[in-house]
């Protein structure tokens, strides 16, 4: 089957199994690894990207069900000025530990903030609890994505 | 402690001048020295170029605790440079060039304090002898501001780079005694250096060992036997090589691999996507009836039975603990106990190889490389030699990555596809399936006091896995567990189980669990004694003094435990007996413990919210890990990361459950990770200087947090949860 979609925003046309999830067309066919594969069932939030200002998961979005949307990854996400600001408050506090599950982080933080532009802690926390850290640099993502909203950095 | 030398002059020896600079780093990095000549390579770590870019090999697995840039901060320090001029290239696991390269126990620090440090300032060494000779001058007039020399009697000053070519002709020197700074005068050692890797993590670079993309590639996904030890008894593969895409079905042999490795198919397809749908329609009917008796809850029986009994080994035996028990004004006794735990890294497993014949080439998230590049040699019959392995970032290593298992499971997939790259990746559950557990155990623990209320004897049964009489990997018990050396009769004692499941390290290996059982029971004997733990800790320590090591690792100094239990207590303002103001459906624990060489007491606040719920809401945490503490910024992230860690295996139920042979739990959903929403608001760390020299931080933060929980919780409602995972509903 024969999918369009905008990715990043470059139109992309994939043909492959209309079962196949977002998250390994981005990996495997557009080579776009910053999108990580983590639990395959929606539970870690490692795969997150934003689909027309919604954070999804992408390893439970089949390429077929998303004809003709549009997708924004991790690789992308400093073009818009949202991105840039988490990203700038990422690297300012070293959020990441191992990292692996950091590109899914700002992935939600990112439409977190597009949403809610001053969310107050509980409201993070209540977005963000999708999003696994094995390494635990919850404190760090609280306080990056105050700092970004243009609240107190911790 | 002692130090084992890990460098010596085969560091300098292997790469010579500018044409052995492809030795020294992973080809990806860009190596002008090959095509200009320029670049200078003083030895196996250091590379100089023309622009006074000081590029430094980081030679250990990152698994996130910090050591890509914690290792090249050492080298940079004494090299003299500036942090700004450095940049950080990974070097090919080769540990006859650049000594051990294995991320576990902590080690990173102890074993290259020194070594690196060495290799910095013989690099500075070489490079003030080539300007002495440059410039015609005395090298003892010669000294270097940040990646300069300066000649101050002329006013000279030059970049690096102006002599580094010099430099790399001349020999090095004895790296034993080679000068290095005084700690005084540290300008990178104790500053906040953000981890070398962030940008590109927040850019999604490919970085990880699931990253690795090469041309050509193909895929593999794995279906190892449920039940760990079970064979293959027949396949009927046809529906899964009928799926489009697929390319080769591959058995795997446990006779391939020790420690457990199990029977397995792979599935090879032009998608791991494909591979993993193939996977799922493989037929096999395993023989596995010899295994499918074990259970956790038969364990859990069985345990309670031998608990009944006297241990089947002795552990340690001074004096004679049950005569002590005989005469002591009180005695406690205590059981506590603890799961089987999967590691869970969030990157699954996952290894990519190239078998080309003669040679084969892996790209391996891997803790112990080394190790790996054995097995694998082993496995395919090929010289050590003939085996490259590239360290890749890795995404989560907790000590599940110390074990290469999937490294043996690519190489001989690649095998069947001579001349194709294939990058194996486990999907999640089996992943979680096929881990290497943290061992569950069972203590049942007695002391005695004295009319003073000290404690004059300890008993402690162990119960755990072993075969022929010894423990299995990760199930042991310190012979020396604190309070064995304070205390005049002691009989600890171990009795073991047979399993069929594959064990292993996890975080703060054996002392996760033993802190748990050990300062719980010493925080009830302290109750009886009327005291509060630190107290009956501080009582107990005694005066300040090294005690006599044990057989492995170091020396456990009680002068160190009473100053961090001290400034916790300071810190976190505990109160105890009637000064102590108590809020309702509040509690403060306290726990302190001693591993990898490292110093930790902790302090937990919490809120019983209900019946079965409960929030941590702040925690203390004191350390000494020596003289230095390397990179601060990165030493609080370790510290915090180990106390969330620590509250998640106490409090949110993470636990393996073994049925008929086989692990129950597949993903997230029954095996719980920390969320952000059960973190508590701060964590706050302090760390004590002190004169040893520094030690690691990836571990010996976690383990006292974990007892200090439980701790708080009978604070708050009287009520000793004695069994991980704790569970407050639970009747005690």
């Amino acid at each position: 089957m024969t999918v369009r979609v905008e990715v990043n925003g470059t139109p992309r046309v994939v043909d492959t199994d209309p079962e196949k999830p977002l998250l390994w067309v981005l990996r495997e066919d557009l080579k776009l690894p910053g999108t990580k594969f983590g639990c395959g069932a929606g539970l870690c939030g490692a795969c997150t990207v934003i689909m027309d200002g919604q954070a999804i998961r992408s390893c439970q979005t089949p390429i077929g069900s998303i004809d003709g949307k549009a997708i924004m990854t991790i690789e992308h996400v400093t073009a818009t000025p949202m991105g840039r600001r988490l990203v700038d408050a990422w690297i300012a506090l070293d959020v990441p530990q191992c990292g692996y599950c950091q590109a899914g982080q700002i992935m939600s933080a990112t439409a977190l903030l597009t949403q809610t532009p001053n969310p107050a802690p509980a409201e993070i926390d209540g977005a963000m609890s999708g999003n696994i850290c094995r390494c635990s640099t919850y404190l760090r993502i609280r306080a990056a994505i105050t700092r970004a909203a243009g609240g107190v950095a911790a | 402690m002692s130090i084992t030398p890990v460098l010596d002059r085969r560091a300098f020896l292997a790469v010579s001048l500018i044409g052995g600079a492809a030795l020294a780093f992973e080809a990806s990095v860009p190596l002008s020295a090959e095509t200009s000549g320029q670049a200078a390579v003083l030895n196996a770590f250091i590379r100089i170029d023309v622009d006074n870019i000081i590029t430094i090999g980081a030679k250990n697995p990152e698994i996130g605790q910090g050591v890509r840039t914690m290792l090249p901060m050492l080298i940079a320090e004494e090299l003299d440079a500036d942090w700004s001029q450095v940049r950080i290239a990974q070097t090919l696991a080769n540990d006859k060039i650049y000594g051990p390269q294995s991320a576990g126990g902590s080690r990173s620090t102890p074993v290259n304090w020194l070594p690196m440090r060495q290799t910095g300032a013989a690099a500075r060494q070489m490079i003030i002898a080539a300007a002495a000779a440059k410039w015609s001058v005395d090298s003892a007039s010669l000294s270097t501001d940040r990646g300069y020399v300066v000649h101050s009697d002329t006013g000279r000053k030059a970049p690096y780079a102006a002599f580094a070519s010099d430099a790399a002709k001349l020999s090095p020197p004895d790296l034993a005694t080679v000068p290095l700074k005084d700690g005084k005068n540290f300008r990178i050692i104790g500053t906040d250096v953000p981890g070398v890797d962030t940008p590109a993590i927040t850019q999604g670079k490919p970085l990880f060992g699931i990253d690795i993309d090469l041309p050509g590639m193909v895929y593999a996904a794995i279906e190892i036997c449920p039940v760990f030890g079970g064979t293959i008894a027949s396949v009927d593969d046809s529906a899964a090589r009928a799926v489009k895409g697929v390319i080769a079905v591959v058995s795997l042999n446990s006779s391939i691999v020790p420690e457990g490795t199990q029977n397995a198919l792979a599935v090879i397809a032009d998608s791991w996507w494909t591979a993993d749908q193939a996977r799922q329609k493989l037929v096999i009917q395993w023989s596995d009836a010899a295994q499918r008796g074990h259970s956790t809850a038969g364990y859990d029986i069985a345990a309670a039975e031998l608990l009944k009994d006297a241990p089947h080994h002795d552990l340690q035996r001074t004096g004679d603990a049950d005569a002590a028990l005989g005469r002591a004004k009180r005695v406690v006794t205590a059981q506590y106990s603890y799961p089987f735990l999967a590691h869970a890294t969030l990157e699954p497993q996952n290894c990519t190889a190239l078998f080309a014949g003669d040679t084969l080439e892996i790209w391996a998230p891997s803790q112990a490389p080394a190790g790996g590049r054995k097995l694998v040699a082993q496995a395919l019959g090929m010289a050590p030699e003939a085996i490259t392995i590239h360290m890749t970032r890795i995404g989560g290593g907790f000590g599940r990555r110390l074990m290469n298992d999937y490294m043996v499971q690519a190489a001989v997939i690649a095998k069947a596809v001579p001349g194709r790259p294939v990058k194996l990746i486990y999907a999640r559950a089996n992943d979680m399936r096929h881990d290497y557990y943290r061992p569950a155990g069972w203590h049942k623990l007695t002391a005695g006091l004295d009319a003073t209320g000290a404690i004059i004897a300890i008993k402690n049964h162990f119960v755990s896995f072993g075969a022929d009489g010894k423990a299995i990997t990760a199930a042991e018990l310190n012979p020396l567990e604190f309070p064995a050396q304070v205390v005049p009769d002691v009989h600890y004692g171990a009795s073991y189980m047979a399993t069929n499941m594959p064990t292993g390290w996890l975080r703060a290996p054996t002392s996760n669990a033993v802190a748990f059982a050990f300062q719980g029971f010493l925080s009830e004997v302290a109750e009886a004694a009327g005291l509060d733990l630190p107290e009956m800790m501080r009582r107990t320590l005694g005066e300040g003094r090294a005690l006599a090591p044990p057989e492995r690792g170091a020396a456990f100094h009680t002068g160190r435990a009473r100053a961090v239990i001290d400034a916790v207590c300071d810190k976190a303002g505990w109160t105890s007996g009637k000064a102590r103001k108590r809020v309702k459906d509040k509690g403060r624990g306290f726990g302190f413990y001693f591993s990898h060489a490292g110093y930790f007491a902790e302090v937990v606040d919490i809120s019983i919210i209900d019946k079965t719920n409960v929030r941590v809401d702040k925690v203390w945490v004191v350390g000494d890990v020596g003289s230095h503490v390397i990179n601060p910024l990165n030493a609080l992230h370790q510290a915090q990361g180990s106390v969330i860690e620590g509250i998640a295996q106490a409090l949110i139920g993470q636990k393996i459950d073994l049925i008929d042979g086989a692990v129950v739990q597949e993903n997230f959903h029954d095996f719980p990770l920390m969320r952000i929403d059960g973190v508590p608001s701060a964590i706050e760390v302090t760390f004590l200087k002190s004169d040893f020299s520094p030690t690691g931080m990836g571990e010996p933060a976690l383990p006292p947090v974990i007892p200090a929980f439980a701790n708080a919780i009978h604070d708050a409602t009287g009520k000793r949860l004695r069994r991980l995972p704790l569970q407050l509903g639970e009747p005690t």
